[in-house]
C-alpha cells in the first residue's frame, strides 16, 4: 500500500490513504484518529489497545520522514520512501528489468516480474504534492512496462500538470513508431527523455551497452520520438570506452539529432556494474579533458544546449565553467580535503560519495579567488 | 579529395584513402573508414539506421519546397531616376500611366499571393524605383494585411530602393508597417556613382543621406544593402568591403557578376570574367575576415549561404542557388503590366524579347494553369540537378543550384552546357575556395564560417 506521511497531530489535509508517524511510545500516547500508524521500535501491548486502526512498526528509523512524504508499505511491514516533499530529485522507480547491460550501469538489472510497480507509481503520483517542480522516471528500462509506462505518464499529465517529467530510457523500444506516437499523443506539457548515445559508431555503442543492435534501435527510436515531437536530451557518460571519439560524436549528434533539446556529458559514477568494470572504465578526466572540451565547443558553436555533469570545476578549463552544472544530488555529494579552501566550493558539483577515494583526478586542487572570476551557472539538475 | 552524398554529408579523403575506398579495400578500423561510416557515406552491417538517416536528411534539405511560393515580387513601377547600365528594365520617364502598376493589377496580384499555400509570405517591392509609386505599395500592404487577418500567414514586406528620393511620407509608411528596406551600395562614392549614373551624378551622397534618415526612423537592423559587381568593381575588392564597414553595415553580399550585359560576348570572354570574379571574391572575403579579426562584426552573405549548406543539415531559402530552381515554386514576379514571371531574371530576359519565363498574365490567366501547367513544370523538371548532365555526377551537386535564366541568356538553352557554363565554373570555384578554408589550418576563419552558418 502507498500512503502519505504525516507526523502525529499535524494536519493530514484530509487526504487518504495516510499514515501518521510517531517516533516513540510517548508520542503514540497522544495519538488521535488515523488510518494507520508508523512507529519505530517495539510497542507494548498496553499502548496497542489505545490506538484505533492498524499499527505498523518499522524496522528502520522513521525520523527522516516528514509531512507530505509518501511511503510504500509492503505486506511484510517493510517501508520504502517513494516521494520526499521538497526534494529536487524525486524519481519513480519503474522496473528492475532492462534490455541493455551497460558496462557502467548504476542500477544493475534483474529479470524479475515487477509489473506491480505500475500501480505503485500511479498511487505515488496521486499522493505527490501538486507543486513538485520536477519528477523523474527511471529504472532499469521504463519502456519495458509497455502500456503501464504510458499510463504513468498520462497520470502525471493529469495529476501533476505543472511538474517537469524527466524520463531516463535507452530509447530502444521507440524504434517501434507506435510507442513513440503513443507517447507523443499523451501530450504531456513538460516531458523530456534522457537517452544515452555513446559513440557515432554502432559497434562501439553496442559494446558499451553490451547489447548487439542497441545503436540501431536507439537511432531509429530517436528519429521516431522526434517525429512524434517528444523532447529529447542526449546523455554521454565519459569513460575509457567513450572518450576517444567525443568530438566525432558531437558532430554526429548535430548532424543526426539536431532536434535534441540538450546534450549532457557526464562523469563516471563508481556504483553498480561500474565497480566490477572499474579497471576498464576509469580514466582521469585530465587525460580526456581536451577531447571533451572540443566536443562541447563544437556543439555550442552550432547552437546546441550543452552541459557538463559530475566534473569538478578545477578539472575543467575556466572558459568551460559556464557548461558545468551542480549535477550530483545533495544526499550523495562529498568533497575532499583540497576542497576546504577552494573559492568555488559552493558552485562546484563536488564528488559522488562512492567515488571517493578512487575516482579523484590528479588535477584536483583548490581554485584561488582570483582565478574564480569566471562565469558559473549554478543550475541544478538531477544526475 | 572531396566526397559527398545526396543527403548533404561529405568528407575530405587523402588520395590514397580515396583509392582504397573505391576499391573496397579501406581498413575497417582506420580513421578514414570510421569517418565515412559515421557520416553515412559508407555502411556495413544493418542498413536500417543509415537509410533512416539518409531519408531524414534528404527530407530536411528539400523541405524548402514544402510551402511552395514564398517570395512574391511586385514591380510597382518601371520609372527610375537612375540609369544603371546593368539594369535591363528601368525607364527614366514621367509617364506614369505607361509604366506604373495599376490598382487593379495590384489587387489581382495580392489575390495570387494568397493562392500559394506557403505559411511564410514575403512581399518584395521592385522596380524601377518602387518608392516612386508609394500609393501602389500602400495599397498592396493594406490589401495583404487585411486578407491575412483570415489567412494567418507569417507576412513580411521588403522594399528595394535606391534611396535617392525618399519623402517623409515614405519613411513614416515604412516605419508604421514594419517594412524592411533593401538598398544598393556598389562601393566607395566614385565607384558607386560610376556604376549607378543619375542626373547630377550624386547617387552615393543621396543614398547615404537618406540611409541616415531611414536608420533614425526604423533602426539599422531593418536596412540591408546589396552590391552589383561590374567590370569596374572587379578592380577594387578591398575598397568595396571597407565602404560597407564605413557605413556601418553588418553584412555584405558579394553577388556574382550579372551575365545579362555580357550576353552578346563570345564564350571565352565569359570564362575570363568568371576567373576575374573568383579572384575578386577571394579578395573581398579575405578583407571581410580581416575586419572580423579586428573586432568588426561583418558577415559575407554568399559564403554564409555555402557554409549553411555544407555545415548544417538544414535547408536554405536563397532562391537563386537551389535545386530544383526557385523559378515559380519559390519566387514569383508580378510585373507592372500584369505579366507574371517565374523569376526576376526571367523578367529581364523579357526586356530582351525572350519570354521563356513568362507564366501568364494576372488578368487573363488562371493561377492553376500558370503555376501548375506544363510550361513551368518543364522549367522545373529541367532544373533538377540529379537529372541534369554533369551536375548529376558532381560532388557539389547536393549543395548547388540551377539558374535557368542564366543558361538561356548565355547559351540559349534551358538546360545549358556545363563544360562551357560560366555559372558552373563560378560555383565550382566558390565551393573549392570555401572548402579550402574548411580543410585548411586557419582555425579562426573556419570558426567564422561555422558561426555564420548557424546564426
Amino acid at each position: 500500500m502507498v500512503a502519505k506521511v504525516f507526523r502525529i497531530n499535524s494536519d493530514a489535509e484530509g487526504c487518504s490513504p495516510c499514515v501518521r508517524i510517531a517516533s516513540n511510545e510517548r508520542e503514540l500516547a497522544t495519538a488521535t484518529g488515523a488510518a494507520g500508524w508508523l512507529c519505530e521500535g517495539v510497542v507494548s501491548e498496553d499502548f496497542k489497545s489505545r490506538i484505533r486502526g492498524d499499527l505498523l512498526v518499522s524496522e528502520v528509523p522513521c525520523d527522516h520522514l516528514a509531512d507530505g512524504d509518501v511511503v510504500a508499505i509492503e505486506p511484510s511491514g517493510r517501508v520504502r520512501t517513494v516521494f520526499r516533499r521538497g526534494s529536487p530529485s524525486n524519481t519513480l522507480f519503474a522496473t528492475e528489468r532492462c534490455n541493455s547491460f551497460c558496462l557502467m550501469c548504476s542500477q544493475p538489472p534483474r529479470p524479475v516480474q515487477d509489473q506491480w510497480r505500475v500501480r505503485e507509481m500511479l498511487a505515488t503520483v496521486d499522493l505527490a504534492d501538486e507543486d513538485v517542480q520536477e519528477l523523474g522516471i527511471s529504472g532499469g528500462e521504463p519502456t519495458l512496462l509497455g502500456d503501464g509506462f504510458l499510463e504513468v505518464v498520462t497520470r502525471c499529465r493529469d495529476r501533476l500538470p505543472r511538474t517537469a517529467l524527466h524520463v531516463l530510457t535507452n530509447g530502444r523500444l521507440f524504434r517501434y513508431a507506435g510507442l513513440a506516437d503513443a507517447l507523443g499523443s499523451i501530450g504531456h506539457p513538460d516531458i523530456m527523455l534522457g537517452i544515452p548515445v555513446y559513440s557515432d559508431l554502432d559497434y562501439q555503442h553496442d559494446y558499451v551497452v553490451q547489447s548487439p543492435g542497441a545503436f540501431e534501435d536507439t537511432y531509429l527510436g530517436l528519429h521516431n520520438l522526434a517525429k512524434a515531437s517528444v523532447p529529447i536530451e542526449i546523455r554521454v557518460v565519459v569513460h575509457r570506452s567513450t572518450y576517444a571519439r567525443l568530438e566525432h560524436l558531437a558532430q554526429f549528434i548535430y548532424r543526426n539529432f539536431p532536434f535534441a533539446a540538450h546534450v549532457a556529458f557526464m562523469g563516471l559514477e563508481k556504483t553498480g556494474f561500474a565497480i566490477a568494470n572499474w579497471g576498464g572504465l576509469w580514466v582521469d578526466p585530465a587525460d580526456y579533458m581536451p577531447e571533451l572540451c572540443r566536443a562541447v565547443a563544437s556543439l555550442a558553436a552550432r547552437g546546441m544546449n550543452v552541459s557538463l555533469y559530475n566534473h569538478q570545476l578545477c578539472t575543467v578549463p575556466s572558459e568551460y565553467w559556464k557548461f558545468c552544472r551542480r549535477s550530483i544530488s545533495d544526499w550523495k555529494t562529498d568533497y575532499v580535503k583540497e576542497c576546504t579552501h577552494c573559492a568555488l566550493r559552493d558552485e562546484c558539483c563536488g564528488f559522488f560519495t562512492f567515488n571517493l577515494p578512487d575516482a579523484v583526478s590528479r588535477m584536483i586542487s583548490p581554485v584561488t579567488a582570483k582565478t574564480s572570476e569566471g562565469v558559473i551557472d549554478t543550475g541544478h539538475s538531477g544526475g | 579529395m572531396f566526397v559527398s552524398t545526396d543527403s548533404g554529408e561529405w568528407a575530405f579523403l587523402s588520395g590514397a584513402d580515396f583509392s582504397a575506398f573505391v576499391a573496397g579495400a579501406l581498413r575497417p578500423h582506420s580513421p578514414a573508414y570510421q569517418e565515412l561510416k559515421s557520416k553515412h557515406l559508407l555502411a556495413d552491417g544493418s542498413l536500417l539506421a543509415p537509410i533512416a538517416a539518409t531519408a531524414t536528411k534528404l527530407r530536411t534539405k528539400y523541405s524548402f519546397m514544402d510551402g511552395f511560393t514564398g517570395l512574391h515580387m511586385f514591380v510597382v513601377s518601371l520609372r527610375c531616376d537612375h540609369s544603371c547600365p546593368y539594369c535591363q528594365v528601368s525607364r527614366v520617364t514621367t509617364e506614369k500611366s505607361r509604366f506604373d502598376m495599376s490598382p487593379e493589377t495590384a489587387a489581382a496580384g495580392v489575390d495570387w499571393v494568397f493562392k500559394s499555400p506557403s505559411p511564410h509570405i514575403k512581399i518584395e517591392f521592385q522596380g524601377g524605383e518602387p518608392l516612386l509609386n508609394l500609393d501602389r505599395i500602400r495599397q498592396v500592404v493594406q490589401l495583404a494585411k487585411q486578407r491575412n487577418q483570415t489567412e494567418g500567414r507569417d507576412l513580411q514586406f521588403v522594399v528595394t530602393t535606391n534611396l535617392s528620393q525618399v519623402t517623409d511620407e515614405a519613411i513614416s509608411f515604412i516605419s508604421d508597417n514594419d517594412v524592411y528596406v533593401s538598398t544598393s551600395l556598389d562601393g566607395p562614392e566614385w565607384l558607386h556613382n560610376a556604376n549607378r549614373p543619375r542626373p547630377g551624378n550624386d547617387s552615393h551622397s543621396r543614398m547615404t543621406a537618406n540611409l541616415d534618415r531611414m536608420r533614425k526612423a526604423v533602426g539599422s537592423e531593418r536596412i540591408a544593402a546589396l552590391m552589383t559587381t561590374t567590370a569596374l568593381s572587379l578592380e577594387h575588392p578591398e575598397e568595396i568591403v571597407d565602404e560597407y564597414v564605413r557605413l556601418g553595415f553588418g553584412e555584405i553580399f558579394i553577388r556574382p557578376i550579372s551575365p545579362y550585359g555580357f550576353a552578346v560576348r563570345p564564350k571565352t570572354a565569359n570564362r575570363y570574367e568568371v576567373d576575374r570574379f573568383l579572384e575578386f571574391f577571394k579578395r573581398c572575403l579575405n578583407r571581410v575576415f580581416y575586419w572580423n579579426e579586428r573586432g568588426t562584426r561583418l558577415i559575407e552573405s554568399y559564403s554564409q549561404l555555402l557554409a549553411r549548406k555544407l555545415l548544417t543539415p538544414f535547408p536554405t531559402r536563397y532562391v537563386d542557388l537551389q535545386h530544383p530552381a526557385g523559378t515559380g515554386i519559390s519566387a514569383i514576379v508580378y510585373n507592372y503590366d500584369g505579366d507574371v514571371y517565374a523569376s526576376d531574371e526571367g523578367r529581364m530576359l523579357a526586356e530582351m524579347k525572350d519570354y521563356t519565363f513568362r507564366l501568364g498574365n494576372l488578368h487573363n490567366d488562371d493561377y492553376a494553369s500558370a503555376l501548375g501547367g506544363p510550361h513551368l513544370r518543364n522549367i522545373i523538371a529541367s532544373s533538377c540537378l540529379q537529372t541534369v548532365p554533369q551536375c548529376s555526377s558532381c560532388a557539389y551537386m547536393p549543395f548547388c543550384g540551377f539558374d535557368s535564366a542564366y543558361n538561356i541568356a548565355t547559351q540559349n538553352d534551358l538546360i545549358g552546357h556545363r563544360p562551357t557554363s560560366g555559372f558552373c565554373r563560378k560555383q565550382m570555384g566558390l565551393f573549392d575556395y570555401v572548402l579550402g578554408i574548411l580543410d585548411g589550418p586557419d582555425c579562426p576563419r573556419k570558426e567564422a564560417l561555422v558561426e555564420w552558418a548557424v546564426c
